[in-house]
């Protein structure tokens, strides 16, 4: 612990249900990294260094100021330290995709427990012999019960456990945005910078990929999707959706500098749902369905079969943070 | 189960066909039962899938929506994007497993409030079979009582 009574500002970062890729982008904002080590104090960052959580209870309360959370809830553990960090931290940032809207984790919402389960305990590609599943309590011989924290039937975002002050979107978020943030809380507590109004989107832009992509655009009118695969060759200067590749840009929040369609890969919206947008899905729905060249029901259905998987093409990050936040078979019941 | 169950029916209507269709059939005194509740919309082409999720996750048992027919939208094609939003909308919903015909596409003209009123019974028939969605309910279960409603977490916009 590197609480040395310097009277630094208190700096946290805590991973959930998530792949660590956040923590690498912000150890990609470079020398950067050095202002916060000058600018906090790191009282706890599992990945990074080591802490217990018994220390981050015995904190005061409010008296991290800064703790940036990533990963979205799929347990107990996780819900737990949702709402530890939220009581001991200043500010409480959702920090990229998982925390903010579920991200890849929240398609788990598209099944029930007992499906994830199997897939993870009972395939093929497992080896499994005694058919072990994980029991949230188990007593060993000695008489001593051993416990796990409990697996959720849906995952949930950070903002549907806790208040949260910021939200910060990107799969990962770019480390160019991160650095921004950080220089702005740091000229923040310095009194040279006004932190933004709570609940407010930080180190991202308020319009849409498409506004940040470089590629041509004109009238769209889709008579065929295509996936990238099956395309001899991209036109690399011609919006890919004109070309029938499904590309999320136009229901996407700006922030990344379009790096996808940049480089001939459609954006897969991982920067989340643009300003006022409810449900990002239904969103995409709305856009993609609109520019579809036919009238005839047959041919619309044939169309459409160009995109065979609907549902996780328009929710692969945004399902749990959308309208419904599951599939029917993760919010019918079915306790692990 | 004592009572029957009454299916709760989001009716989504376009200002120049079907809502006339509507009045029509209350004014010639054509029944059809209350379990609909109609908004109207200027046009089908209005209809965003926005609408139809959010009547679904907020307890409607299946949602309807109606326009004029191909061929005679007021705003000259709108009623296509609609057709084309919900045969997507439907393939989406099928994998969330949720029953398609839940929600239904209707043509409906002015003068068709006969017409309205039977695919209205219809429909309230098809979703008495399917049983109840219920899906805050299923959502507070999921969640252990936590069924916050999801908000759009955007009060200002920032660039950071």
């Amino acid at each position: 612990m590197s609480d040395n009574g310097s009277g630094k500002p208190k700096f946290a970062m805590y991973w959930a249900a998530s792949c660590g890729g956040c923590e690498i982008a912000v150890l990609n904002i470079g020398e950067k990294i050095l202002d916060v080590d000058a600018a906090f104090d790191v009282v706890f960052w599992p990945v990074a260094m080591d802490a217990k959580y018994h220390d981050v209870e015995a904190m005061p309360d409010k008296s991290i100021t800064l703790t940036l959370f990533n990963g979205s809830i799929r347990n107990q553990e996780n819900e737990h330290l949702a709402k530890l960090l939220r009581q001991k931290s200043a500010i409480l940032v959702a920090f990229g995709s998982c925390a903010t809207e579920g991200c890849i984790p929240g398609m788990a919402n598209f099944s029930s427990t007992e499906e994830i389960f199997t897939a993870v305990y009972d395939t093929i590609s497992t080896h499994n012999p005694e058919g072990t599943r994980p029991k949230t309590e188990w007593m060993t011989p000695e008489g001593i019960v051993l416990t796990i924290p409990q697996f959720y039937p849906m995952i949930k975002t950070l903002d549907q456990v806790v208040d949260v002050d910021y939200f910060m979107p990107g799969c990962p978020p770019e480390s160019h945005q991160i650095a921004a943030v950080v220089d702005l809380v740091i000229q923040a507590l310095a009194g040279k910078a006004t932190l933004p109004p709570k609940g407010s989107v930080i180190g991202a832009g308020g319009s849409t990929v498409c506004d940040e992509c470089v590629r041509a655009r004109n009238v769209k009118k889709i008579d065929k999707f295509v996936r990238i695969h099956e395309v001899a060759e991209v036109d690399p200067t011609l919006c890919l959706l004109e070309q029938g590749i499904l590309c999320n840009g136009l229901a996407t929040r700006s922030g990344c500098g379009a790096l996808c369609p940049g480089v001939g890969a459609a954006c897969i919206g991982c920067y989340g749902p643009a300003a006022d947008v409810v449900d990002y899905g239904a969103r995409l729905m709305t856009a993609v369905a609109s520019v579809i060249d036919s009238r005839d029901p047959n041919e619309i259905e044939a169309i459409l079969d160009g995109i065979p998987d609907p549902a996780g093409s328009f929710y692969r990050f945004n399902l749990a943070h959308s309208l419904l936040r599951a599939g029917k078979p993760a919010v019918s019941g079915n306790k692990p | 189960m004592s009572e029957p169950f009454e299916p709760v029916i989001i009716g989504f209507t376009c200002n120049w066909c079907s809502y006339r269709a509507a009045d029509l059939a209350g004014t010639a005194r054509v029944k059809y039962p209350p379990n609909v509740r109609l908004i109207r919309l200027m046009c089908s082409g209005r209809l965003d899938p926005t609408f139809v999720l959010k009547a679904l996750s907020q307890g409607a048992d299946g949602v309807m929506i109606t326009g004029c027919h191909p061929g005679e939208c007021h705003y000259i094609e709108q009623n296509y994007k609609a057709m084309r939003r919900y045969l997507l909308l439907r393939r989406t919903l099928a994998q969330m497993g949720i029953e398609p015909g839940r929600v239904k596409l209707v043509w409906a003209s002015a003068a068709e409030g006969v017409k309205l009123a039977k695919e209205i019974s219809t429909l309230v028939e098809e979703i008495r079979a399917l049983g109840p969605l219920n899906w805050p309910g299923r959502v507070k279960m999921a969640t252990g009582g936590n069924g916050t409603a999801v908000s759009a977490h955007i009060s200002q916009e920032v660039t950071a």
